[in-house]
């Protein structure tokens, strides 16, 4: 009876150690997440290829440059906030232009190249494909934002900055812009020509910002609506340092929502 | 290897392809012969899973292309018409990322690059941009990324088109040389490329397949229509009606005047009823000279054009 006890606990040990061991093997090794990290490193290598990715950076971060100047040093009120170049309108209507930029090749281009096909047809899910992509805007939007960190830096040694908003703050930012790559994504997936894609993703992400603009105009029940419907309606509370889990819900749930209309975009695509 | 059934696809109403039933045995080179429009890219592309068919099935090694899909995948190579490249990446970049996400590991990728590079005949150019290549190299490259990962199955689709002719012989040597390793489909409307490189051929016209045979039994098959060229000496108008007059003579033709009044005709005939004599002696009962009567065989070409046509008159 002891020795039963001795092995099944033995067994449950070898059990617990072994399963994580596995998972992270296969997390390494198996199909998903390796195709997934494969075509992801194909398009990160293609946008550092390509000037685009960096006009791109070096707009955003000139832009960046001038607002931190005339928003946080060069004011009646100077603070030591990030608000003065990252939280405001103009910024994000910035980052709309740029998300629509750096998506609008992603599958409009292979579309156009023929490549889409051999994708489409390497045994390789249709949702890998999409992430894989969708990983790839991601470093590169965290490529572009690592730049800023150096007018943080900035507000650290010559200012008394709040840690907690610039965190969250920054949180926001990359919340939001995912969002707005999760749109672009899908805009690209719908053509084969990247200036329609462009301009799609501006409409879609342009929409869910004005309607917050239009609930500002409204009362009541339709005006609350419209601000939780909106991408800009959940940034605010972010730039404040408050992170709160709706808010997150709410940039999730339009991420994920948009990657999965792109997975089936592609779907759509073989029954054409 | 490979099996359809009873394959059928639409397009909105359009019939693309209509109840296909054709098997490919194990390192069989097929052909696909057909016109432009005549369902072949569509058949390629539901084969290698990138469309559903509209009804029917197809499986590659055993596994069907839309229940197994991934797995049947995996056993494909595919080189669409249009060669799909990424002219941004080097051609080792390139196969390396196609062998990646075809499910090679890194130390298979290394082992098998050089052997590709070698049999595609890419030495020099195995760092260089896919978008500085010539279109015969990047035809090369096409191949290479469809058989970097060894498949059971390799699909070419117009593997010749749009490169320039001594290109195309060393294309077809290289496919040629593919056989027997590999289960070939090959699509193409150009017809001594089928008698060069395959096997077996599939002749396939609005979407139904009209012949199916090896390409020298299809020429025999086929010569039930027996072409006879002639020379004759005298009027070419009284000469056209005493030809079109005899029994057992279907078409005649024309095709050309040469000198002295000579000119030559062609005539069909069934292949069972031999008409020659009675050619001959009514040629010169009408007093005209005979100066040639040469039985010709059918080539592939013209086979190809007989099928098509007599389908659409029907």
């Amino acid at each position: 009876m002891a020795d039963l006890n001795r092995i099944s606990s033995t067994n449950t040990i070898k059990v617990w150690l072994t399963y994580p061991l596995v998972f992270l093997q296969l997390i390494a090794y198996s199909g998903p997440l390796r195709n997934t990290l494969a075509i992801a490193w194909k398009e990160i290598k293609s946008y550092f290829s390509s000037p685009m990715a960096y006009v791109v950076a070096a707009f955003f971060v000139t832009w960046c440059a001038i607002w931190f100047v005339r928003g946080t040093i060069d004011t009646t009120f100077p603070e030591a906030t990030i608000r003065g170049f990252l939280y405001f309108f103009l910024t994000w209507w910035i980052i709309i232009l740029i998300s629509s930029v750096l998506t609008m090749r992603l599958f409009a281009e292979e579309a156009k190249m023929g490549t889409l096909e051999l994708l489409l047809t390497a045994p390789v899910k249709d949702y890998e494909i999409v992430i894989g992509k969708f990983l790839s805007t991601l470093v590169m939007m965290l490529a572009t934002l690592a730049f800023t960190l150096y007018f943080v830096l900035l507000l650290f040694w010559f200012g008394d900055p709040d840690p907690g908003p610039i965190f969250s703050g920054y949180l926001g930012i990359i919340l939001l812009w995912s969002s707005i790559l999760a749109i672009g994504l899908f805009a690209s997936s719908l053509t084969d020509n990247q200036i329609v894609s462009f301009v799609v993703t501006t409409a879609i992400a342009g929409f869910f910002f004005i309607i917050d603009v239009a609930a500002g105009r409204l009362t009541g029940v339709t005006a609350d609506v419209l601000t939780r419907a909106s991408l800009l309606g959940h940034i605010d509370d972010f730039g404040r340092g408050v992170i709160d889990v709706s808010n997150l819900v709410y940039y999730i749930s339009v991420t994920v929502l948009f990657l999965f209309l792109t997975v089936i975009s592609l779907e759509m695509r073989r029954w054409r | 290897m490979i099996e359809v059934k009873n394959l059928t696809k639409y397009y909105g109403g359009f019939p693309a392809v209509i109840e296909l039933d054709f098997s490919v045995a194990k390192g069989e080179i097929l052909g696909f012969l057909g016109p432009n429009g005549a369902g072949k890219t569509t058949v390629m592309k539901i084969l290698t899973g990138f469309m559903p068919p509209s009804s029917g099935t197809a499986s590659i090694a055993g596994y069907d292309v839309v229940s197994e899909s991934l797995s049947a995948r995996k056993h494909i190579g595919y080189l669409p018409e249009t060669v799909p490249l990424y002219t941004d990446m080097t051609v080792e970049d390139y196969l390396g990322f196609m062998g990646t996400i075809r499910g090679m590991n890194k130390p298979h990728i290394q082992k098998r690059m050089p052997e590709v590079i070698d049999v595609c005949r890419l030495g020099e150019y195995q760092s260089t941009h896919i978008g500085k290549l010539s279109k015969g190299y990047r035809q090369r490259v096409g191949i290479a990324q469809a058989i970097i990962h060894e498949p059971d199955v390799l699909v070419l689709d117009e593997p010749t088109i749009g490169i320039d002719p001594i290109q195309v012989v060393e294309t077809r040597q290289l496919i040629k040389d593919l056989g027997g390793e590999h289960t070939l489909i090959i699509s193409t409307h150009i017809l001594p490329e089928v008698s060069m490189i395959c096997e077996r051929v599939i002749i396939i016209h609005e979407g139904q397949i009209v012949a199916e045979d090896k390409p020298q039994n299809l020429a025999e098959r086929l010569q039930n229509v027996q072409t006879i060229e002639l020379e004759i000496k005298g009027p070419p108008k009284d000469v056209l009606t005493m030809l079109r007059g005899i029994k057992g003579i279907g078409d005649v033709s024309k095709s050309g005047d040469l000198q002295n009044g000579i000119s030559s005709y062609l005539t069909e005939s069934r292949r069972g009823s031999d008409v020659r004599q009675e050619l001959a002696s009514s040629v010169v009962n009408s007093g005209w000279g005979l100066l040639k009567m040469e039985p010709r065989s059918m080539t592939l070409e013209e086979i190809f054009l007989k099928l098509t046509t007599v389908e659409e008159m029907e």
